[in-house]
Parts: structure tokens; sequence; C-alpha cells
């Protein structure tokens, strides 16, 4: 029996101190969150140090938000009236790409945008100021660092994204109209009319709204987390921000499909 | 070492140990520190002096004994007791630490705005005067990536006494300076502990630019402290410790060689040796 | 980059921002034709409601008139009850029929409504008497195969 369990043991060993140590992670992080929302006081109260991360989160994420909405806005109105015209559909082109946006494209596009544009740039400057010992030096000056540096940070984050999301799908909408009515030719009454109809502003609009709030939570913990928690070196600071990016992609992905589980299936859910 | 009051020493170590995961990093140090002195804690890489100077900071909690830090015994407070005996801190990191954001000036002001409720015009002025205090009154609008390293550790050091602490730290203040650099720190760390009447430890290696300026020096090795005393009393120690530490002598009690097994048995020439000294 | 400049571009950024919302909810989801506006409840029994789901409008000639509210089942007549908010600044008579449609041949299913000919309109909670349920395609395709076979019998029949 004992070679058999030698032999055995070490990889069933690895994976459990690997789930272990996933689980440990994972509740630190929660605990670190939990500190972080006590801690958000300095952050609402001297509001221009959120003002000044919602610049770095939110404009500086603009020009990139805007022109992809615009041309996935684009690609949906001739795609999508490719396939509606087979059903002498295609008045009805306004409504295929307001919903698409509207409910999931917008929200997660941008979600997955503003991950990789700010949700890296946050871990790779909470990263850097702890490796040049910046969070250390703020702490031994009595300045609680998670107050000063992180919370700011997450609050422009969460602010940012919903904003950017409804930029996105407005965005998108016009390159839509673009496509379909000025170039292709659909009645531009029927586009947006039909577009008016079908779109709920409760069950459509302000469930895509939730989503891209709840996106905004999720990339802008994982992205001051993982930059908290990155070893100090530059290469801990590079792994950390590649981690972001996989992390709250992978979040924003999983967290759509339980949102739009609960959101958009069985009439009474709303 | 007699019994010792909190007034006169503003640190009190107590066999004080700290372990890292199971590698111990202090095992039993003792140290008392006299108000207004400027102490040295010397040692190589890794013996532990660094890992001090942050349970001094309150930044690690000992596993075992009891460090006394103004009065408080730091690793009991909470938060806020932590914090408050913080603001009686200083601390001078390796690089400086300065915030890449902000510029020299707003630097040196952080811990004002962060921790006092002054108008506006007063704070200008503790600025610019702490400023002048290191000689940098002209560089207030420069950013941290335009200064040299010499410069950044002294806007360092005005930002470490812009609250006017009590016990001023610093971890490796020479390291990468250029000779004048070098000079102009080691003066401005003595003149400013006694214009300001402040204690001072210095964590260093930096043997030549120490001595000068310090009244005290512990020599650590290896978790614990092997030899302690006045700047006269290292020079002409003869312990065979110091001695090679004073004088940079590149072999002694800590010798140039990692533990290793013989040289010749790792080369695989101890049998053939062997063998041919037999025949 | 200093701090004014900085306050400018965040308020550019999140007035743009407020204002795709707007856009959003005006200009794509027409807000401005009710959510807002007062509405009165009305009841409906439907043998079969198909699939009709919460928040389904309500059609008067085509045009939207309100939303149901609230789909639930009556214990004693084992029929649908389906309630209805209408927007107050319709009314129809108490005689009014409801009738549950579909938009296209697979669209989202609709209430319709075709007013009568009384005098009193209805009022808040009333119960529209006449219905007519949901189609069921299983049923018209039953139904439809039914007469099918009852012509060829008739003609049989008949000759």
């Amino acid at each position: 029996m004992k070679p058999y369990a030698e032999r055995f043991a070490p990889p069933f060993r690895q994976l459990g101190q690997l789930v272990t140590s996933r689980v440990r992670r994972l509740g630190y992080a929660a605990r670190f969150f939990a500190y972080m929302l006590v801690h958000s006081g300095t952050a609402l109260r001297r509001f221009h140090l959120t003002i000044r991360e919602i610049y770095f989160a939110g404009v500086l994420s603009l020009i990139i938000i805007l022109v992809s909405g615009l041309f996935v806005g684009m690609v949906l109105g001739l795609q999508g009236y490719e396939t509606l015209q087979r059903y002498w559909a295609s008045e009805s082109l306004g409504v295929l790409v307001a919903l698409s946006l509207v409910r999931e494209l917008g929200p997660v596009i941008a979600g997955l945008l503003f991950a990789s544009r700010a949700g890296s740039a946050i871990t790779a400057e909470i990263g850097l100021m702890k490796a040049t010992e910046q969070i250390s030096a703020m702490e031994m000056m009595a300045v609680d660092p998670v107050a000063r540096v992180v919370a700011p940070r997450f609050w422009g984050g969460v602010i940012s994204m919903p904003l950017l999301a409804a930029l996105f799908s407005g965005m998108g909408i016009f390159g839509g109209y673009l496509v379909g009515v000025q170039l292709i030719g659909v009645d531009e009454g029927a586009f947006w009319s039909q577009m008016q109809a079908a779109v709920d502003v409760r069950s459509d609009i302000q469930n895509g709204v939730i989503k891209s709030f709840v996106f905004g939570v999720a990339v802008s913990w994982i992205a001051v987390f993982e930059g908290f928690d990155a070893p100090p070196t530059a290469e801990g600071v590079s792994r950390a921000t590649t981690r972001t990016v996989v992390t709250s992609s992978l979040a924003i992905l999983a967290l759509d499909f339980v949102l739009t589980a609960l959101m958009f299936t069985g009439g009474n859910a709303s | 070492m007699t019994s010792s009051h909190s007034a006169e020493h503003v640190v009190e170590i107590d066999d004080l140990s700290f372990t890292y995961d199971v590698r111990p990093v202090l095992r039993g140090v003792d140290m008392r520190i006299p108000r207004g002195r400027v102490i040295a804690i010397m040692g190589q890489s890794g013996c532990g002096k660094t890992t001090l100077l942050r349970i001094i900071g309150g930044m690690l909690a000992p596993t075992g004994g009891k460090a006394r830090v103004l009065g408080e015994t730091v690793h009991e407070l909470g938060r806020d007791g932590l914090y408050a005996l913080r603001r009686r801190m200083g601390m001078l990191y390796q690089f400086g630490a300065l915030f890449t954001d902000l510029s020299v000036y707003s630097n040196v002001q952080f811990p004002l705005t962060e921790h006092t409720k002054l108008p506006s015009d007063l704070v200008h002025d503790l600025v610019l005067l702490k400023l002048e205090a290191v000689g940098l009154r002209g560089a207030s609008h420069l950013m941290p990536s335009e200064l040299s390293g010499g410069m950044a550790r002294r806007v360092a050091l005005a930002r470490a006494i812009a609250l006017d602490p009590e016990l001023i730290m610093y971890d490796e203040p020479f390291a990468g300076l250029d000779p004048i650099s070098l000079g102009v720190v080691a003066r401005l760390i003595r003149r400013l502990n006694d214009s300001l009447g402040a204690t001072s430890i210095i964590v260093t290696h930096d043997v030549e630019e120490t001595l000068p300026i310090v009244d005290y020096v512990y020599f650590m090795a290896d978790g614990r402290v092997v030899s302690q005393g006045t700047v006269e009393e290292v020079r002409r120690s003869r312990e065979a410790f110091v001695h090679q530490f004073v004088h940079g002598e590149p072999d002694g009690p800590v010798p140039f060689h990692y533990p290793a097994p013989g040289y010749l048995e790792d080369l695989g020439f101890a049998a053939r040796v062997g063998a041919e000294l037999g025949a | 980059m200093n701090r004014s400049s900085i306050d400018l571009w965040v308020g550019i950024f999140v007035a743009i921002g407020l204002v795709a919302l707007l856009f959003l909810a005006m200009k794509v989801g027409n807000l401005a034709s009710f959510s807002t506006a007062q509405t009165y409840r009305i009841q409906a029994k439907f043998a079969n409601i198909g699939g009709l789901k919460v928040r389904a409008p309500i059609k008067s000639a085509g045009v939207v008139v309100g939303r149901v509210a609230e789909v639930g089942f009556d214990n004693e007549s084992y029929e649908a009850i389906v309630t209805m908010n209408i927007d107050s600044r319709y009314q129809f008579p108490r005689d009014t029929a409801a009738k549950i449609l579909t938009s296209g041949l697979l669209g989202e299913q609709y209430i319709g409504l075709e007013a009568g000919g009384d005098g009193m309109m209805l009022k808040n909670s009333d119960r529209l008497r006449l219905t007519q349920s949901a189609v069921v395609l299983e049923n018209l395709i039953s139904q439809f195969l039914f007469n099918k076979a009852q012509e060829s019998k008739d003609n049989k029949d008949a000759k």
C-alpha cells in the first residue's frame, strides 16, 4: 500500500494546496473589500481625490469606448440588416441594434475595454506605489493607504463604468443608425419608432445600467485588490496587471450570464 | 543597562524575536535608545535590521518579546493608537519613496494637510521652511522624476520631518548616493536631529559615512546584537566581527565562502587525490 | 495636469455620460410615453393566456395604451386573471372586449382592447366581461385536422 500512497499522494496534495490557497485569497479579497468600503469616508468626503480617479479611469477611456462603440454599432447594423431582410423585417433593425447593445454588448464590451484600459492601469499604479515603498511610507505617515489611495480609485471606477457603458450603447446605436438608415436606406421613422416600442426603459435600459454598475464594481475591486496584493517587484506588478485583465474579463462574462438569467428570463422577473 | 524609564529612553526593546514563516529573522534583540541621540544599527544585508525598523514602526508584529516606542508598546496598539503613535515618528525610506504623482512641494505638504487643519498660508510657509532646511526650496515645483538620487533623499527627509517627529528612522539613507550627496545627507541627518531635538535611528552598512555622525552603534548579525558601543569604542574594538565590519575585510568571522562541502570533494577530486596520496 | 482642468474634463465626461443615458431613456426606450403617467387598473379573466408576460403591451386600434401589471390564477374558476395598467388619458366603455393577440406570426403576445358602445366608462379595479383567450397553435392545428376529417366525411356522406 505504501508505495501507492507515496506515488499518488503528491498530486492530490498539490491540488489541495492550490484549492486552499485560492480560497484563502478569495477570503482575503473579500475582507479587503469590506475594509475598503468601511474606510471609504475619505474618498467621498474629499471628493476631489475621487474626481481625479474618474479622470484617469473614465475620461482617458473615452476615446477607445466611443470608437469601439461606433464600430460595433456599424457592424450590428450591417449584419442585422443582412439577416433581417431575408424575413422582410429590415424595419426592425433599430430594435435589433438597440436591444443587443443596451442589454448585452454595451455593458459587456465596455466592461472588457474598461478592464484592459483602466483596470490594468489601476493595478499597475498601485502595484508600483507598493514596489517603490510609497504605500508603506504613507502608512508610516499615519495615513491609511486603503482610504487615501485604494478607495478613491475604486469609486472612480465604479462611477465611470455605467457612464462609459451608456456612451458605448449610445454611440453604437448611432453607428447602427448611420449604416442602417443613412447608408442602406432603412426607413428612418420605422427605425426609431420600432426601437422605441420594443425597448422598455425598466426591463431593458435600467437592467443594462445595473449590469454595467455591477461590472464596474467587479473590475474596480479586482484591479485595486490585485494592485494592493502584488508582490513589490517589477515582475510581481506585471503579473498582477495581467491577472487583473484575465480575472476581470472572466468575472464580467460569468456575472453577465448570472445577471441575464436573473433579469431577462421569466416574464415575472424585472 | 540599568532599569530604564521611558522618559529618557525613546525606544526600549526587550528580548525581541521575529520569525518569518519558519525562518527566524530576529532572535532575542535588546536595545535602549536614549532621547536626543543618533544611533546606528549596522550589519550585513539580511541580518534583520530592516525588520527591526519595521517592528518599531508597527508594520510588523514581533513573534516574541516587546518593543516600547515613545512610551507605547507598539504591537499592542489598535489601529487608531498606532496611527497616533506614527504621527510622532518620521521615516526615510531607502530610495526616498516620494509620491511620484505629486510635486516636491506637494510631497512635503502631504503629511501637513493630512494631519493638521492649519490655514493654507501657514502650511505654505511650513513647507518652504522644511524645504529650506534641506536646501531645496528652489526645487519645490519639480516632479520626483526630475530629481537626482541625493535630492530625492533630501526631499523625503523634508517630508519625514514635516510634522516635527520625536523619532526619525532612516532605512539605508546612503544607498546608491554619490560621495557629495552622501556627505550632504549625512550632515543633514545630524543637524536636523539636533535642531529638532529628535532621536534618530540609522539602519545602514556604510561605516565610514555613518560613524562621524552617530553617538552609539549596534552591530547585528544573524538576528542578534553581536556588539555595541560608542564610536570611539567601535573604532578601537578588538572584537573580530566589529573589526572586520569597520575595516571592510573580506574574510573573518563572516566568511568569504558560503558554507559548502570541501572544494576538492565537490570537484570529485577527493577520492582521486586520496588514492594518489595513498599510493 | 492641475486640479481645475481635471475637474473640467471629468465634468464634461459626466455630462456626456448622463446625456447618453438620457438619450437611451428618451429616444431609444421612449420613457416619455408612460411609465411616469397616471394609470388605472382593470382586470380580465382568460381561459388561456398562452405566452402573455408581465409588461406586455396593451393596444387598442394598434396604439399602446397600457401594460400588463400582473398575471395570476383564480383557484375557483381555474382561469387566468390578468391585471392591466391603463393610461388615464385613455378611457374605455364598460363593455370593452379584451383579446390576447400575437404580433406577427411568431411575435410576442399582447392584449388588444376593442371598445364597446356602453355609455359608462371603466373605472379603477373594474373587471372586463368579454374576453377571448390566446390562440394556441396546437389547438389550432388539431382543430384544422379535425375539420379536414369532418369535411372528407361530409363529402363521403354526400356521395
